[in-house]
């Protein structure tokens, strides 16, 4: 990143011949060097920190093995040992959580996208868009509470795995409508009409033609959603509420990474947990996102 | 023009977009089987328009509206399933398009794969060749059948579309200035395909190139601001044009 910076920098001195433009340049240039600068560091002060911090809890038994206790955590820190558990029941939340919400918004966000892709211009259309829109902008913690108003309250009579995955693709549809839309109109128009052209029921065009060749955009967007609901705590705490256990009963309550955190937080002794935690999710949601960029740009290059 | 058998017939045909901007104006030609007919004329003149209009792909438009009647065989194709008829009509477009999802091979029996029809091993073999020697396409590729069609060159990629629309065996194929974006090389290719073509298949080929018209052609349509001007054999069309308009597109005063 420096070195583009620095040629960048070369190119402009290296163009500019007049000694007012010049400094105005310069001027402007040292501006958006220092704001960047400030930016790359908070991005590296993050890492550094939960690195830092996090790396010596980092064990075999940070996966394997559910939160701890207080009153073990208190004594481990009394003696100055590692605070023994893992974050197992958090993991295994997190991923039934969102394999759950993903399954639920996955076939509704890509068949919404796809009505909106094929039918661009018509008013319903659009009031879809809008309406996707306002959704993206509902805060999460409202999406908590009318979610625990629906499945919590009325449909698994308490906190529930349920209640959390809807909470969470509710937060995922907008995204994946979104990038489905997006990725559609990616695909040339010919080659939809070569589809058609061969006598291809409108059906089977959408199935064979559009979504393959559009296939690594939707699996972007889909991945984007993921990364982007995983670190969500509010909506969890008012519809999963968390267990101390592992939990696969859909009817029951669920652990989550985020949830531990701030579980973590909470209790004087655990302190140290905080960081691992924060740092595997991390971690984690800076996987999907590399994993997406290297899909879109494999894609590009074909 | 040759009076043998016709395999189409457009019968005082309009094709308005918008409702009032008429893109063809009545239009009434018989189209002459086992021939290769061309349509020219000036950009905007409405080629692509009636060309699309033979196989129905221009009611992929939502702002069109068709007056008139085109009959393969006597029959009106407005009152067909447009699936029936795009088996029968194929079509190539102006930009090759192979599937980029697909193989050499898939791309050939595309057709079937995309209608869910299942062929046997053995008969997805003899078709995959069988079209692809009829686009002279085999010695060039068959040792590459399962590498993704988008691999070949402009002109080999145009012949593998000539070779999707083969599969079902229609009677008739639509070109849409299949070579535009070809160099001249890969043109002859196809111009020397399509007169071999023409043995089993009828032909329409939309094109803005007069010469390309000339070479292969056996009877040429010259369309002007919708309306067909003139329709002849093409032989009596570029030596003795009857309207002025015709002589002066192939003079070059115009388009
Ligand atoms: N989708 C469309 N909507 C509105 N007008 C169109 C559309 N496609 C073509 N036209 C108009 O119809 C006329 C004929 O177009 P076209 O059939 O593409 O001509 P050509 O193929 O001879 O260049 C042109 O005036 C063009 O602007
Ligand atoms: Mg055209």
């Amino acid at each position: 990143m420096d070195s583009s910076i620095l040629q960048k920098r070369k190119k402009i001195i290296a163009t500019t011949h007049f000694g007012a433009r010049s400094f105005k340049n310069h001027f402007f240039f040292g501006i958006v060097l220092l704001l960047s600068l400030i930016t790359i560091s908070i991005v590296f002060l993050i890492i550094g920190t939960l690195v830092v911090k996090g790396y010596h809890q980092i064990n075999w038994s940070f996966f394997t093995q559910v939160a701890p206790d207080t009153f073990d955590a208190m004594m481990a820190n009394a003696s100055g040992k590692i605070i023994p558990g893992g974050i197992l029941n958090g993991i295994t939340g997190t991923l039934l959580l969102v394999g759950l919400a993903s399954v639920i918004a996955i076939p509704f966000g890509i068949v919404i996208g796809i009505y909106l892709y094929e039918n661009a211009t018509k008013r319903y259309a659009n009031v879809i868009r809008d309406i996707t829109d306002v959704l993206q902008g509902v805060p999460s913690i409202v999406v908590g509470l009318i979610v625990y108003l629906w499945v919590v309250v009325d449909i698994t009579k308490g906190y529930s795995v349920l209640a959390g995955s809807v909470a969470l693709a509710i937060m995922m549809l907008p995204l994946i409508i979104r990038s489905t839309e997006e990725s559609m109109k990616m695909v040339p128009t010919t080659l939809k009409e070569a589809a058609i052209a061969l006598g291809t029921p409108y059906y089977k065009v959408i199935l064979r033609v559009l979504i393959p060749s559009s296939f690594s955009g939707l699996i972007t967007g889909v991945l984007l959603a993921v990364s982007r609901v995983m670190g969500e705590t509010a909506p969890l705490l008012l519809t999963t509420l968390g267990n101390s256990s592992v939990n696969w009963n859909l009817a029951k309550p669920v652990s989550a990474v985020p949830l531990l955190i701030w579980q973590f937080y909470n209790d004087p002794n655990m302190v140290n947990l905080i960081w691992s935690s924060s740092l595997f999710l991390m971690g984690f949601v800076l996987l999907l996102n590399i994993l997406s960029k290297w899909i879109a740009a494999k894609k590009s290059i074909q | 023009m040759a009076t043998s058998t016709s395999i189409l017939s457009i019968e005082d045909l309009s094709i308005a977009y918008d409702r009032d901007k008429y893109a063809v104006k009545n239009v009434t030609a018989t189209v002459q089987k086992n021939a290769i007919t061309a349509i020219m004329g000036p950009s905007g003149c409405g080629k692509t328009t009636l060309l699309r209009a033979i196989n129905r792909m221009h009611e992929l438009y939502p702002n069109i509206s068709t007056e008139g009647k085109i009959k393969l065989y006597g029959d009106n194709i407005y009152e067909m399933p447009t699936i029936e008829l795009r088996r029968k009509i194929g079509m190539v477009f102006q930009r090759p398009n192979p599937f980029p999802t697909m193989s050499i091979y898939e791309n050939v029996i595309a057709g079937y794969k995309l209608n869910g029809i299942h062929l046997k091993r053995t008969e997805r073999d003899e078709i995959v060749e069988s079209t692809l020697r009829d686009v002279t396409l085999w010695d060039e590729v068959k040792n590459a059948l399962h590498k993704k069609g988008t691999f070949l060159s402009g002109g080999q990629q145009q012949r593998l579309c000539v070779a999707r629309a083969l599969a079902f065996k229609p009677e008739i194929i639509l070109l849409d200035e299949p070579t535009s974006a070809l160099d001249p090389v890969s043109t002859a290719k196809i111009e020397d395909l399509l007169v071999e073509l023409k043995k089993h298949y009828t032909i329409i080929l939309v094109t803005h190139n007069m010469s390309q018209a000339a070479r292969i052609s056996d009877n040429s349509m010259f369309m002007y601001l919708g309306e067909l001007i003139e329709y002849e054999d093409t032989k009596t069309m570029f030596t003795n044009p009857k309207d002025p308009r015709t002589e002066g597109y192939l003079t070059g005063k115009f388009g």
